[in-house]
């Protein structure tokens, strides 16, 4: 008998098939699915992205944001103020995007990482803040009552209503995609070592050499990057931005921590799950309003102090299940 | 003249900060907590003010009286029952569980009170003032900065000079150490709460009585005490009056300067300091 390590199991491979099927059904939507129906998949994608990234920097790195809004904002702003001032496509804008969220980041890491835990996500918060006094400063985008994308730059992605929607869709799609495959490369990576050791205990995890600031701010910079890019589809599909919609802590990050707390805080399918947990009440709960809000608020009270790891911490320790090949295990063989 | 009245007008405003802040300085001081429900605990205790004063026609003042000891008791029981089954090593349930409280808290008051702006109408007291030299102060704001000072000082004296202050700084310092020594931890933390929540209730109605309020206004005021806290130095409560003076006042010269510069003048005050002295002004000395 001999043995050797592996990562994938049985439940990976199921799920790569079925997520490989899923992902094939769902670019086809165009051609099943109704407008509001490719709406919805969207803003699932685009929330979906925002839950994985959210997870990496406080379920991994430890660093709790409340202030991601300040990135999904920004995205949004540049997208606006790159396609009025200078005519950019927004298709071709997302990459500069993404690097400019990239550049925005290094100096606010630099002077938010002086502040520690908690008091550290209320500096992100601050941050966020700044940002939005400072998008309705801009007069040529509208101050405090925002703007709109001209038509001419809507038109330019693609001259039928159908055919955008269909392009914004897919991009949305592919920007999920590519949130889900870069966080199972990221902590399949040396990097992702250290932050899970950082996830378990931050300080045995540096005694062991593991470089906890640069990690930590690698992960910062790299989410705060590809969140810009998902704020600037998000007001791409709105056409519409004002500062308060664009930095709404509720909207881009409130709802995020429920997305992740509930599905499950430190693993990679949490934020799947909870993700479409939190479409499902909505979907069927949203009419009640304020009182919508107030049971998310107890829902996520209740997770975190009778089961902090969420639905998806349970299923793992009860069955071990997992579905993205992260965890190495010992695989015995017949010979 | 202009400027010198607007500097004074941030220096007393500054005081109402101070408030703000030193209920999160507390129970961080004590357990390592930080609140993020604090500034909808603020506009909670604002709220109740309101329906005091509406129903029983009483003096914004006079609510004090009632609002301090109910703000004392939910802050007591906040803590007993929910919120010291969140601490421990892990930051993540402490603030996640608050920041559900600040969701439930903000729709529940927009739920009950609807999102009309709100003021505490204080009477003549808010209209009056007193010159000094060419100046005019309004007595409401004198007296606001006032009895900051005084809960500022009635803080520092519980935390310095009495049995439970005592208790305080040994659970602090130690709380395994404390248990041995006879202080029931849970007990002490819920103490502390209930005293942040009493300088809460003050805090909130003394922005009831300065400007308008709705229910979303809690994450506005959760922020200016944090910076008046960061900026003046953690555990440093004479430090934290200060913090929430300079940001009383870098706020006043934002908005001499322009008016839409008046809260962002005041958040790039909190970057300064945190680039140039990261542990605050008046960081507390260890002894």
């Amino acid at each position: 008998m001999s043995a050797r390590v592996t990562r994938s199991s049985r439940s990976s491979r199921a799920f790569a098939i079925i997520a490989g099927c899923a992902v094939v059904i769902l670019i086809a939507a165009p051609w099943w699915a109704g407008r509001a129906d490719m709406r919805l998949f969207s803003e699932i994608f685009l929330y979906l992205s925002l839950a994985c990234l959210w997870n990496l920097l406080a379920g991994y790195a430890g660093l709790v944001s409340v202030g991601q809004q300040a990135f999904v904002g920004f995205g949004g702003y540049v997208l606006f103020g790159l396609a009025i001032f200078w005519g950019v496509s927004p298709l071709f804008a997302l990459p500069i995007i993404a690097i400019l969220g990239v550049l925005v980041a290094v100096p606010v890491a630099a002077l938010i990482f002086r502040l520690r835990g908690a008091y550290f996500a209320i500096g992100t918060w601050v941050v966020a803040e700044i940002f939005r006094l400072l998008a309705s400063q801009i007069s040529a985008l509208g101050g405090g009552s925002g703007t709109s994308l001209p038509v001419s730059v809507v038109k330019s992605i693609a001259s039928s209503r159908a055919t955008r929607e269909s392009v914004v869709y897919w991009t949305a799609l592919a920007l999920a995609i590519l949130v889900i495959i870069t966080t199972v490369f990221v902590l399949r990576s040396r990097k992702g070592l250290a932050l899970t050791a950082i996830r378990d205990n931050e300080l045995a995890a540096g005694s062991l050499g593991v470089e906890i600031w640069q990690t930590k701010f690698i992960v910062y910079v790299l989410t705060a990057g590809l969140t810009s890019a998902i704020g600037a589809l998000i007001f791409l599909q709105k056409i519409r931005i004002t500062p308060d919609a664009a930095f709404s802590v509720n909207d881009w990050t409130a709802f995020v921590i429920f997305m992740v707390v509930i599905g499950g805080i430190g693993t990679l399918e949490g934020p799947i799950i909870g993700t479409l947990i939190f479409f499902v009440l909505r979907e069927t709960l949203a009419d009640l309003g304020t009182i919508y809000l107030m049971i998310l608020g107890l829902v996520a009270i209740a997770i975190m102090l009778f089961a902090p790891k969420g639905v998806w911490g349970y299923v793992k320790s009860r069955y071990g299940i997992e579905l993205f090949p992260i965890t190495h295990r010992v695989k015995f063989e017949e010979e | 003249m202009d400027w010198v009245n607007s500097i004074l007008q941030g220096i007393l405003l500054g005081g109402l900060y101070a408030l703000f802040a030193a209920g999160l300085s507390l129970i961080f001081g004590v357990m390592r907590l930080v609140n993020i429900a604090h500034g909808d605990l603020i506009v909670l205790a604002a709220f109740l003010g309101l329906t005091i004063t509406s129903t029983f026609g009483l003096h914004p003042l006079a609510a004090i009286i009632i609002v301090v000891p109910a703000m004392a008791v939910i802050g007591y029981l906040l803590q007993a029952l929910i919120l010291n089954r969140t601490l421990g090593d892990n930051i993540l349930p402490p603030l996640l569980v608050t920041f559900g409280l600040s969701v439930l808290l903000q729709n529940g008051l927009l739920e009950i009170y609807t999102a009309d702006p709100q003021k505490l109408n204080a009477g003549a007291i808010s209209t009056a003032n007193v010159a000094l030299g060419p100046l005019y102060v309004g007595v409401q704001p004198l007296l606001m900065f006032g009895v900051s000072i005084g809960v500022i000082a009635s803080l520092q004296w519980i935390f310095y000079r009495t049995a439970l202050g005592r208790a305080f700084r040994a659970t602090s310092d130690n709380a395994e150490i404390a248990q041995l020594m006879g202080l029931n931890k849970a007990h002490v933390f819920a103490l502390a709460m209930a005293l942040s929540m009493a300088v809460v209730a003050v805090a909130g109605i003394f922005l009831a009585m300065r400007t308008s309020f709705t229910p979303a206004s809690g994450p506005g005021r959760l922020i200016f005490g944090f910076e008046a806290v960061i900026i003046g130095g953690l555990g440093n409560l004479w430090g934290t009056l200060a913090g929430g003076v300079i940001l009383g006042v870098a706020q006043a010269i934002g908005a001499q300067i322009n008016p839409g510069w008046q809260i962002l003048a005041g958040h790039f005050a909190f970057l300064v300091v945190l680039a140039i002295r990261p542990r605050g002004l008046f960081p507390r000395v260890e002894h």
